[in-house]
C-alpha cells in the first residue's frame, strides 16, 4: 500500500485518503456557462505531472498533491497557502 | 508398514527430529516418517516415487524441484486440495492422497488420455468444443471432471485465520547466505531487521548445496552466520513464513500458517536465492528425473536417499558438488553428462574425476526412458539451436539430476515494479529500475560463489547500489538446456503439460507476443506461474522467432508469489455496521433490522410473517395519534463562522442567504453539472452558525464536496461533520405536541410561537436539545436533535411519555410509506445520477438566487427545456400495481418510469411517482405502465401531495 506524506498528518496509509480530483482554476461566480463547462467537463489529464486535491478522510483535512500519472509517484504535497504553490504552479494556473 | 527404507543414516536430515517419529497414509496405506519431514520428503524416503498425475495427460509425476511450488507436487491433506507437498510439514495421522487421477494413482484410468497426445494440441478447446453452437454446454461436465485440480470438500470445517501487523527498517526476504549477511549489516548500522524464510531452518541454499570438495564450507557458513544472527538482538527472524506479495513503498504481504502479516519496511532486501531450471528433452518430466538441487535437499536436510544409479546432467560446476553428494550418500554415479563442450577446471570437478566417474563432454540427454518411472537415458552429442542429438550410448539409472542452470528468482523483485532484463552474457534475468528502497541480493543478483553472495548481502545490507554480477555468473546458467526430439514429448511446462511443439505452434499461430504466447498456450499460467517454464518459454520462442531472448520480454508477475488459501485472504470478516444509540431498544421491542448504508435501522417492529400489518399499525398510529423513529443516521454538519450564510447559500440549491434565525429550510444540494446529488434540512440557529442534516448513505460525499467547494473558495467557516455526535428522533402525529409538552417546558410549543418550519433549541427530559418543526410524513411533526450519549435516555422517556396517547414507535418501511403520501422524493430512489431539480418540480428564480454550484449547469438545463418530469400518479384499486423502475410507454417507446410506488391506507389506493414526458404531467392526463408480464396498466397524474393537500395537518 502506497504512503502519502500528509501536510497535517504525516506519513499516512494511502486507504485513509479520499482523491477529490485534479486542481483547476475554479470560475467566476458570474463566469459564463462556457467557461463553467470547461471546469466541469475538461481534465487536462496529462501524462505526467498533475496536481490534484486529496481529503484526509479521518481528520476531513483537505490539501493539494503533485503525483505523476505515468508511475503513480507522489512527487509532492502541499497545505493550502503553502509558498511553494506560487513558485510551482501547474500549467493551468491552477493553485 | 515399510520402516522408511530410503532414509539415511544421520548426520544427513538436518531438518528431521529422528527421536520422534510419526506416522501417516498416503493414498490408504500407512509410512512412517519423522516430525520436520515434509509430505514429499516422507514419501521420497518411503521410496514413492508416484505423487500425482499431470493436469492434462494424466502422466506420472515425482519429485522435480522441492522449491517451485510446481503442479507435481500438489496432494491432498487430511481433505484440504491443492497443497504442495515439499511445503506441508508432516503431523502425525496426516491422511495424504495424490491428486487428478481416477482408480489409483498407479493405475489411473485417464491415463490413455497421453497417448492422444498429438490430438490434443494447444489451442484445442477453443478449436474443438465450441461448435456448433451449444456444444460447449454438452462437453464442458465431462471435461471439468477430468481437468482441473484438486476436489474441494464443500463440508469442510471452517477455519480460523487472522491478519497481524509488522513494522522494521529493514525487511530481508530470504534466509540464506546473502540474506543473513544483508540482516548482519544492516543490523551493524542499526537498524531493526526482520527476516522473513519460507523454509524451516535459515540457511537457504547452505543447507544442502555443497561448495567445496571436501564438503564442509556450507555447513560451516551457516552455522557462523546463523549464530551471529541468533545473537543480535536487533535482528528477528521468522521462519516458514513466505512473502506473496510486494507492493508499494515495501509494503509486504507474509504469510505464515494461517495468519497474514502485512509487513511496512522503510528498506527491503529481496534475498530470494535463484530457482535452479530443468533441461528439457524427451520423457523430461519421468518420476526419477529431478533438479540437482531437490536430490541434494533430500539427502541433506531430509536423510533420504534420491535413488540408487544415478546420472547427472550438468553445464556448470554445481553438477559435479550433487555428483560428490550423491556418491557420498551411497548412491552409484554412473555418470555425469556435461552439455558444455569445454569444461573449466575446479576443484569439484576435479574431485569427481578423482572417484574415477564417467564424465561425458559435449553430450545432452537426448531421451528418458521409463513408463511410471525413470529406468535409463539415452545419451547424444550437443547439437546447434537444440537440435536433436541422435543417441549413442544409453544408462541405466533410476535417479537422474539435472543442474544445467538458474533463474534468479525476482518474482518479488517484478512485483514490487522493476523491469527484468535478460542478460545474454550470463543467460540469466536481471532486475532493473528497483522500485526505491528495494535491493536485490545474492544469487537473485546473479551471485554463485558463496564469497561473492556473502559480499553482495552485506552491500545489500548497507544499502549500496549493486555493481555487475561478476565471474561467477557467466559460467551459472547454460543458455540453451534443450534437445528437442522428432517424437516430441519434451515438457516445458510441467503443471500444464505443455511440451516444444506446443510452444512452437503457438508461434506459428501467430500468438508471437510473449503475452500472447502465456495466454493461448497457457505456460506459465500453473500453479508453479512460471518459475520453471518461464525461462525456457522465452528460449524456445527466441529460437523460433530468431531473436535474442532480451527482445522477448517477459510476462507480468503479480502477487501472490507461491500460492496462498481463500482462508488467509478473508481473515476474520471485518464487516462493520453503525448502530444508532437506541439500537438496543429497537431490537428489545421486536424490531427487523435492515441495512441502510453502513447504519442498521429498524424497518418495523414486530413478526416479518406479519409484516405488512405491522406496517400498516405504524401507519395508522402516525396518521392518527402518534409515532416516534430513530432518525440518528440522518447525516448533521454544522457550518460556522462569518461567510456561513454565504457558503451555504452557494452550495444548495435553495436560498439561504435570508434565511432567518430560529428558521429552517429545505434544501437540495446539486453537483456541477446541476444533478440532485443531497437534500435535507438547514437551520439558521444563530446569524453564524447553521446546524444542516442530509441523507443518511450522502452525507459523507455531502461534506466532502463541502470541504473542497470551500478549499476553491476560502470562505470563513468552519465545516464540522457531526453525524455521530447526535441521535435524532421524529416524533410525529396529531400528539406529538402534547407528548412533547410532557418533556421540554423550556421551548413554547403552541404554533403561533414555533410555526412549522420553526427551529429552537432546548431542553428534553433536562437534556439539552435541538428541535426542528418538520413534516416529512406529513403530519405535525417534531426532529429533535439530543447529544448521542443521551439518545437512549431520551427515547425512553418520549415513549413513556407516549404510552397514554399509544404513541408507537414506527420503522423505515412505515416512513417510506408516509413520506410517499406527502409527495416528498427521497434523494437516490426518486432520483438518479442526472435527475435536476427542475425535473421533480421544484422552481428555480435565478434573479434571486444567481449562484449556487449547478447553477450554470442548470441555466443550460432551463433553456433546453426538460424532457422529463417527476409526477404523482394513481391507480384504479382493480389495476395490478406497478413496481419501482416499471417503465412507463408510450405508443410502444420508453416515456420514463416508476420511482416509487405503495399501497396507502389512507387514500385507498395505490400511488406512486413516476417520470414521464412533461406532455404528459398535467392532473388529470392518463398514461402507460408496462407491469410484470408485459401488461400495460393506466395511471392517472394527480397533484402533489396526495394527503392533506392543504398542509393543514404538518402545520397544525
Amino acid at each position: 500500500m502506497k504512503i502519502l506524506h500528509c501536510p497535517l498528518n504525516g506519513p499516512r496509509n494511502i486507504s485513509e485518503f479520499v482523491c477529490l480530483g485534479e486542481a483547476k482554476t475554479v470560475p467566476e461566480l458570474e463566469a459564463g456557462a462556457a467557461q463553467w463547462a470547461d471546469f466541469v467537463f475538461m481534465e487536462r489529464n496529462p501524462a505526467g505531472r498533475v496536481r490534484e486535491w486529496w481529503l484526509h478522510v479521518a481528520t476531513s483535512y483537505v490539501f493539494l498533491v503533485d503525483r505523476d500519472t505515468r508511475t503513480d509517484e507522489i512527487l509532492a504535497t502541499y497545505r493550502i497557502g503553502d509558498p511553494r504553490l506560487a513558485q510551482a504552479t501547474s500549467r493551468d494556473g491552477a493553485p | 508398514m515399510s520402516g522408511q527404507p530410503a532414509r539415511l543414516s544421520a548426520p544427513s536430515g538436518a531438518f528431521i527430529d529422528r527421536s520422534r517419529p510419526l506416522t501417516f497414509t498416503f493414498d490408504g496405506r500407512d509410512y512412517e516418517a519423522f516430525a520436520g519431514d515434509t509430505v514429499a520428503s516422507a514419501l521420497a524416503a518411503n521410496r514413492i516415487k508416484l505423487i500425482s498425475r499431470s493436469f492434462k495427460y494424466h502422466r506420472p509425476r515425482g519429485i522435480f524441484s522441492l522449491a517451485s511450488c510446481e503442479a507435481n507436487t500438489l496432494v491432498e491433506v487430511n481433505g484440504a486440495p491443492n497443497i504442495f507437498a515439499e511445503r506441508h510439514l508432516l503431523s502425525d495421522g496426516d491422511r495424504v492422497r495424490g491428486q487428478n487421477y481416477s482408480g489409483s494413482l498407479a493405475h489411473d484410468c485417464n491415463a490413455w488420455i497421453g497417448a492422444f497426445g498429438r490430438f490434443l494440441p494447444v489451442g484445442f478447446y477453443y478449436h474443438a468444443f465450441f461448435r456448433p453452437r451449444g456444444a460447449w454446454r454438452l462437453w464442458e461436465p465431462i471435461l471439468r471432471r477430468i481437468a482441473g485440480l484438486g476436489q474441494v470438500d464443500v463440508n469442510a470445517a471452517h477455519g480460523y485465520y487472522d491478519k497481524a501487523y509488522l513494522f522494521a527498517d529493514v525487511a530481508v526476504i530470504g534466509g540464506g547466505p546473502a540474506g543473513l549477511s544483508a540482516a548482519l549489516a544492516a543490523s551493524q548500522e542499526g537498524a531493526r531487521v526482520l527476516i522473513v524464510d519460507d523454509q524451516p531452518v535459515l540457511g537457504g541454499s547452505l543447507n544442502y548445496t555443497r561448495c567445496d570438495a571436501a564438503g564442509m564450507r556450507a555447513q560451516a557458513e551457516r552455522n557462523a552466520l546463523a549464530a551471529k544472527v541468533a545473537g543480535t538482538a536487533r535482528i528477528t527472524v521468522m521462519t516458514g513464513a513466505s512473502c506473496e506479495g510486494v507492493f508499494a513503498d515495501r509494503w509486504l504481504a507474509i504469510v505464515r500458517g494461517r495468519r497474514l502479516y502485512k509487513l511496512r519496511a522503510d528498506r527491503a532486501v529481496l534475498a530470494t536465492g535463484a530457482l535452479e531450471q530443468p533441461a528439457v528433452f524427451r520423457n523430461n518430466d519421468l518420476p526419477g528425473i529431478m533438479l540437482g538441487s531437490a536430490a541434494q535437499r533430500l539427502i541433506k536436510a531430509y536423510g533420504v536417499r534420491p535413488g540408487k544409479s544415478a546420472v547427472v546432467l550438468t553445464a556448470n560446476d554445481f553438477g559435479y558438488g550433487v555428483t560428490l553428494d550423491l556418491a557420498d550418500a551411497g548412491v552409484n554415479v554412473a555418470a555425469v553428462i556435461d552439455v558444455r563442450g569445454y569444461i573449466k577446471a575446479s576443484a569439484l570437478r576435479s574431485a569427481v574425476a578423482a572417484r574415477t566417474i564417467r564424465i561425458e563432454a559435449g553430450t545432452m540427454v537426448s531421451e528418458a526412458l521409463g513408463r511410471a518411472h525413470l529406468h535409463a537415458v539415452r545419451i547424444g552429442r550437443v547439437q546447434p539451436n537444440a537440435g536433436y542429438a541422435a543417441p549413442f550410448a544409453a544408462i541405466d539409472c533410476d535417479l537422474l539430476c539435472v543442474s544445467t542452470g538458474f533463474a534468479p528468482n525476482l518474482a518479488l523483485a517484478a512485483q514490487g515494479g522493476a523491469r527484468l532484463v535478460y542478460d545474454q552474457r550470463t543467460a540469466m534475468y536481471r532486475p532493473q529500475d528497483l522500485p526505491q528502497g528495494v535491493t536485490v541480493a545474492g544469487a537473485a543478483n546473479q551471485r554463485f560463489e558463496l564469497g561473492a553472495v556473502i559480499a553482495d548481502g552485506e552491500r545489500a545490507g548497507r544499502a549500496i547500489a549493486a555493481g555487475e554480477p561478476g565471474e561467477s555468473a557467466l559460467s551459472a546458467t547454460h543458455p540453451l538446456p534443450i534437445c528437442m526430439h522428432p517424437r516430441g514429448k519434451e515438457f516445458v511446462d510441467f503443471d500444464e503439460d505443455l511440451t516444444v511443439r506446443d510452444i512452437k505452434d503457438t508461434i506459428a499461430s501467430g500468438f508471437d507476443d510473449i503475452q500472447l504466447l502465456k495466454r493461448y498456450s497457457t505456460a506459465g499460467m500453473g500453479p508453479s506461474q512460471g518459475k520453471h517454464s518461464a525461462v525456457n518459454t522465452v528460449r524456445i520462442a527466441a529460437l523460433a522467432r530468431g531473436e535474442n531472448e532480451s527482445l522477448i520480454g517477459t510476462t507480468t508477475f503479480r502477487p501472490p508469489y507461491c500460492g496462498e488459501s481463500f482462508g488467509v485472504l478473508a481473515g476474520r470478516s471485518f464487516d462493520p455496521v453503525r448502530r444508532t444509540p437506541m439500537h438496543h431498544r429497537h431490537v428489545e421491542a421486536g424490531a427487523q433490522m435492515m441495512v441502510a448504508g453502513a447504519w442498521l435501522r429498524p424497518a418495523y417492529y414486530g413478526d416479518p410473517a406479519e409484516a405488512e400489518q405491522a406496517v400498516a399499525n405504524e401507519v395508522a398510529a402516525v396518521r392518527g395519534r402518534a409515532g416516534l423513529i430513530d432518525v440518528s443516521t440522518l447525516g448533521k454538519i454544522e457550518i460556522r463562522g462569518p461567510d456561513a450564510a454565504e457558503f451555504v447559500d452557494r452550495i444548495y440549491f435553495t436560498p439561504h442567504r435570508k434565511q432567518p434565525v430560529n428558521r429552517t429550510r429545505y434544501a437540495v444540494m446539486t453537483d456541477a453539472t446541476g444533478a440532485i446529488t443531497d437534500d435535507g434540512i438547514v437551520c439558521r440557529l444563530s446569524e453564524r452558525h447553521f446546524f444542516v442534516t442530509a441523507t443518511t448513505s450522502g452525507v459523507d460525499a455531502a461534506v466532502r464536496a463541502m470541504y473542497l467547494w470551500n478549499a476553491h473558495w476560502q470562505l470563513d467557516v468552519d465545516i464540522a461533520h457531526v453525524t455521530a455526535a447526535y441521535a435524532a428522533v421524529n416524533l410525529a402525529g396529531p400528539q406529538s405536541r402534547a407528548i412533547l409538552a410532557l418533556l421540554c417546558s423550556d421551548v413554547d410549543l403552541a404554533s403561533a410561537a414555533f410555526p412549522y418550519m420553526g427551529v429552537r433549541t432546548g431542553h428534553m427530559a433536562g437534556v439539552p436539545a435541538r428541535l426542528l418543526r418538520v413534516g416529512f410524513v406529513g403530519e405535525l411533526g417534531f426532529e429533535i436533535h439530543i447529544p448521542a450519549g443521551c439518545g437512549e435516555f431520551v427515547w425512553d422517556r418520549i415513549l413513556e411519555a407516549g404510552r397514554a396517547s399509544g404513541l408507537k414507535p414506527f420503522g423505515v418501511e412505515a416512513q417510506r410509506l408516509l413520506r410517499l403520501e406527502k409527495g416528498h422524493i427521497i434523494v437516490g430512489q426518486d432520483t438518479d445520477g442526472l435527475t435536476h431539480p427542475l425535473e421533480v418540480g421544484m422552481r428555480w428564480n435565478a434573479a434571486a438566487k444567481p449562484f449556487f454550484i449547478g447553477s450554470a449547469a442548470l441555466a443550460a438545463h432551463q433553456q433546453r427545456g426538460i424532457e422529463r418530469i417527476l409526477v404523482g400518479f394513481e391507480l384504479d384499486a382493480v389495476s395490478a400495481r406497478p413496481k419501482e423502475c416499471h417503465l412507463v410507454i408510450e405508443r410502444n417507446e420508453i416515456a420514463g418510469r416508476v420511482t416509487s410506488c405503495a399501497y396507502s391506507a389512507a387514500l385507498g389506493r395505490a400511488i406512486g411517482l413516476a417520470y414521464v414526458r412533461p406532455h404528459q404531467s398535467e392532473p388529470g392526463q392518463t398514461f402507460s405502465i408496462r407491469v410484470d408480464g408485459g401488461k400495460l396498466v393506466r395511471a392517472r397524474v394527480v397533484t402533489l401531495p396526495f394527503y392533506d393537500p392543504g398542509n393543514a395537518r404538518q402545520n397544525a
